[in-house]
């Protein structure tokens, strides 16, 4: 590859070495998730107030809002991670993006049931087909058939391809759930939390809320160096690195 | 939780136990398939010791 790409963003690539490395930051990464958590989690439910319209209602925000992000975020990483895949036929980055997959469609299913619990004593109903709620329906779908493609096949590569083919093609999908609530007359509410200018939020909702957020990013890559670790290793089942560590592993 | 417990309790308990299936399911997987090749290994080995002594 080029001369530009330092050299031990080469070394990261080769499987042992990124299995040593992942191990190395996986607890640090759960242990900053569990720590933000539950800094959220006491300032989301115990400091905030309740809202004047929502009542305590509300409190669903601080998991269904950074689970909604998230399914988003993930899709992002995983289709970048299969475009490398596809270019330069990295076999880490075909390995992030197969195992981002599993925790995405994780954190999509959990935005569709707490809007759901959500929805149903602020809407009246459950669901609707409204273009949010099906748009990110949709997502949900398109995690669940990256999945069940890369399964598929027989040879792990080739079903790696396959699925990464189509969630390159699925990432339309994530501008429209995004832009959905300003595009469409929406029963789901727009964009309360804003990059560019202030938040239509109080600050003592806000910052667990942010909390959260930073929670289930380093949730994300604790989840994600656990799965690479064990698909490296039954990838890798036949080279020595992974033999010498079965050995380790029985002698404890 | 103002009479909306039976709506936000069980969305953190989805948030939690969803989250905890993930983390585990990738360390069960891991031991599952160090358990099998420790085994393939020994069932080489023992292959190959056959095939010495004969």
């Amino acid at each position: 590859m080029s001369d530009w790409i330092p050299l031990w963003l080469h070394k990261l690539g080769s499987p042992p070495v990124f299995y040593r490395f992942a191990g190395a930051l996986r607890p640090w990464m759960l242990a900053l998730a569990l720590l933000l958590g539950a800094v959220a989690l006491y300032g989301g439910l115990v400091l905030a107030p309740a809202d004047y319209q929502q009542g305590d209602a509300y409190r669903i925000i601080f998991i269904h809002v950074p689970s909604a992000w998230m399914s988003l975020f993930i899709y992002g990483v995983m289709a970048v991670a299969s475009f490398i895949a596809l270019v330069w036929r990295i076999k880490l980055a075909e390995v992030v993006a197969m195992e981002s997959a599993p925790v995405g469609a994780c954190f999509t299913f959990i935005t569709l049931v707490t809007g759901s619990l959500w929805g149903k004593p602020m809407w009246g109903t459950w669901w609707t087909w409204d273009a949010r709620l099906t748009s990110e329906l949709v997502l949900l779908f398109l995690y669940l058939g990256v999945i069940g493609l890369y399964h598929a096949f027989e040879d792990r590569r080739q079903g790696a391809r396959a699925a990464a083919f189509l969630a390159i093609v699925g990432i339309i999908n994530v501008p429209i759930v995004h832009f959905s609530v300003n595009w469409w007359n929406t029963l789901h509410q727009g964009s309360t939390v804003r990059i560019l200018g202030p938040s239509k939020m109080s600050g003592d909702m806000l910052w667990p809320l942010l909390t959260m957020m930073a929670a289930t990013k380093f949730y994300y890559l604790a989840s994600l160096f656990g799965r690479i670790r064990a698909d490296l290793l039954a990838m890798e089942s036949g080279k020595d690195w992974v033999r010498q560590i079965a050995a380790r592993e029985e002698a404890r | 939780m103002g009479g909306y417990a039976a709506y936000v309790w069980p969305a953190y308990a989805v948030f939690f136990v969803v989250l905890a299936a993930d983390f585990f399911a990738p360390a069960l997987r891991r031991r599952r398939n160090l358990r099998e090749l420790r085994a393939r290994l020994a069932r080489q080995s023992a292959r190959q010791q056959r095939s010495a002594s004969s």
